[in-house]
């Protein structure tokens, strides 16, 4: 007879394992010279801290799984790393001088759909930097984020960089004020249906060049021309994506494309939010942005940027860049 | 077509989208020629079952895609960018009974729930729950008017064009439930990291 383990989830052998020390001891190494000390936390967490922020998870990324402990309390696998370090920081730190480094290699556990290759436990690498404002800190951040990929031995990777808070921005140009008309759009949005964006748009009414606009701009990708494109209106919002863009190194900047059209990512950023792409493997291997107002709901109120890397997606991704050679 | 590899379903939109697939430019000589061959890697197309189009461009295997919106309304938890509506391959899922006083109905009234077959299970799920009807739904693979014949079911969830089929099976439709039409889509990381292969596309398409 054969013993089982749950769907989504899978044991790591030794070949594979001694590639994946490898790649992390790599980027532990950037971030510990980076001045990112590693903290962990417990895999276990009380519910009510991944409640507290009242956050939109969306489908995949909110806790799925709650047991009770002795005690009748509802504890929940953690599903990210972000929250608990927010926490950490309002509680360890509570009265340290920000800003404040923090790295992690840690898993987190989620929910998976069924025949989809889901994980229920994966492995993050990342980094959080809290305490420092954009542009600074989202500089900084990146910074680190494309030398932690060099190190882990990928060539061909590239970090889309978008604003959460730009079509929000949008829309209230364009004096579009009802709430369900603008959580529909940013449904639809998310959910990258740009036939029913499309459709939405029609629906409100408005004139040819605006409804132009709001199709437009969240389909714009690509280099700083992007950027160059925008109509005057637009520039503003733009500001601080353009600011993060000129502080950036040369070979980090080259890295970057702009991407107008990401929005939303976890429910806790408020300004830039990036994600990691990598030809060789067709989803995101990394998301990360800015959250300036979580570490608020843990009271102690600091703006803060950061990412986490999915490790086992950057392994699928470094051998199929290895086997395109 | 460059280095993007697009996913060409077969069956009823086979014709269809390589026409468009011609007219965009790309080569389809070697695909009409071809019935047995899936791949066909210098002009960029795969081709297969329409429900397995979104699989292959959420992979990555495809940067884009042809399909219905009936597969996508299917398969919504993919991700996936729907970017244009085709316009052609126009249906629309309905729900269909025989004809003459509606047995679901009746069902419904008598037994509290009503037997539905269909090859689109979450999209004849998701249509009763939004309505507050209680339905068991049966899922079968092909020849669903065959259910309401057989007494498998009172009702089924199907695709109709002209209702062609429908007729012949002395089945009626007693309420359109989504419209379809082909749609293109395409991998999120193509669409960032092919960005201006994929508009080029996408201005050719919307030149016509």
């Amino acid at each position: 007879m054969v013993d089982r383990i749950p769907s989504g989830t899978r044991d790591f052998l030794p070949d594979e394992m001694r590639e994946l020390r490898a790649m992390t001891d790599r980027m532990r190494a950037v971030f510990e010279r980076a001045g990112y000390g590693e903290v962990y936390t417990p895999a276990l967490e009380y519910e009510a801290t991944f409640t507290r922020a009242h956050l939109d998870w969306g489908p995949t990324a909110r806790p799925a799984y709650r047991v009770f402990d002795e005690h009748g309390n509802v504890l929940v696998l953690r599903s990210d790393m972000t929250v608990p370090i927010a926490r950490l920081v309002a509680t360890r730190y509570h009265d340290a001088e920000p800003p404040l480094r923090f790295c992690y290699f840690a898993h987190a556990y989620r929910g998976v759909r069924p025949q989809r290759g889901q994980s229920r436990e994966f492995l993050q690498a990342g980094i959080e930097l809290i305490g420092a404002e954009s542009p600074d800190g989202t500089v900084e951040v990146l910074t680190v984020l494309c030398d932690a990929l060099d190190a882990a031995g990928l060539q061909t990777y590239r970090v889309g960089l978008g604003d959460a808070a730009l079509y929000p921005a949008l829309l209230d140009r364009l004096n579009i004020q009802d709430q369900e008309r603008r959580e529909r759009i940013l449904t639809e949005l998310a959910n990258g249906d740009f036939v029913g964006l499309q459709d939405e748009i029609g629906a409100l009414g408005i004139d040819d060049e605006d409804a132009r606009l709001l199709l437009e701009v969240p389909q714009a990708r690509g280099g700083p021309e992007v950027l160059q494109a925008l109509s005057d209106p637009l520039q503003h919002a733009v500001t601080g994506m353009r600011a993060v863009h000129t502080l950036l190194a040369p070979e980090v900047a080259d890295r970057i494309i702009f991407d107008l059209g990401l929005v939303r990512g976890l429910g806790y950023y408020t300004g830039a939010v990036f994600q990691v792409y990598d030809p060789a493997h067709g989803v995101p291997i990394g998301i990360g942005g800015r959250y300036d107002e979580l570490l608020g709901h843990f009271g102690r109120p600091l703006p803060a940027v950061g990412f986490s890397l999915n490790v086992e997606r950057m392994h699928i991704a470094l051998t199929s860049e290895e086997r395109r050679k | 077509m460059s280095d993007l590899r697009i996913a060409v379903p077969r069956g009823a939109l086979f014709t269809s989208t390589l026409d468009l697939l011609d007219r965009l430019g790309v080569s389809t000589k070697d695909v009409r020629e071809n019935d047995r061959k899936l791949l066909f890697e210098s002009a960029g197309i795969i081709t297969m079952r329409p429900s397995d189009v979104p699989t292959y461009v959420e992979a990555g295997a495809a940067d884009l895609g042809i399909t219905g919106k009936d597969v996508l309304l299917e398969q919504s938890e993919r991700e996936l960018y729907e970017l244009v509506d085709l316009d052609y391959g126009h249906c629309t899922m309905v729900l269909a009974t025989v004809a003459g006083k509606d047995p679901a109905a009746e069902a419904l009234r008598r037994l509290g729930v009503m037997r539905i077959a269909t090859k689109y299970p979450r999209t004849a799920t998701r249509h009763f729950l939004e309505t507050g009807r209680q339905a068991e739904i049966v899922e079968v693979k092909g020849s669903v008017e065959l259910a309401p014949l057989t007494g498998l079911a009172e009702g089924i969830v199907d695709l109709t064009a002209s209702g062609a089929t429908l007729r012949e099976n002395g089945l009626v439709a007693r309420e359109e439930i989504a419209r379809s039409t082909a749609r293109l889509i395409a991998n999120p990381v193509s669409h960032k990291l092919k960005a201006r292969a994929i508009d080029a596309l996408l201005e050719r398409l919307d030149a016509m």
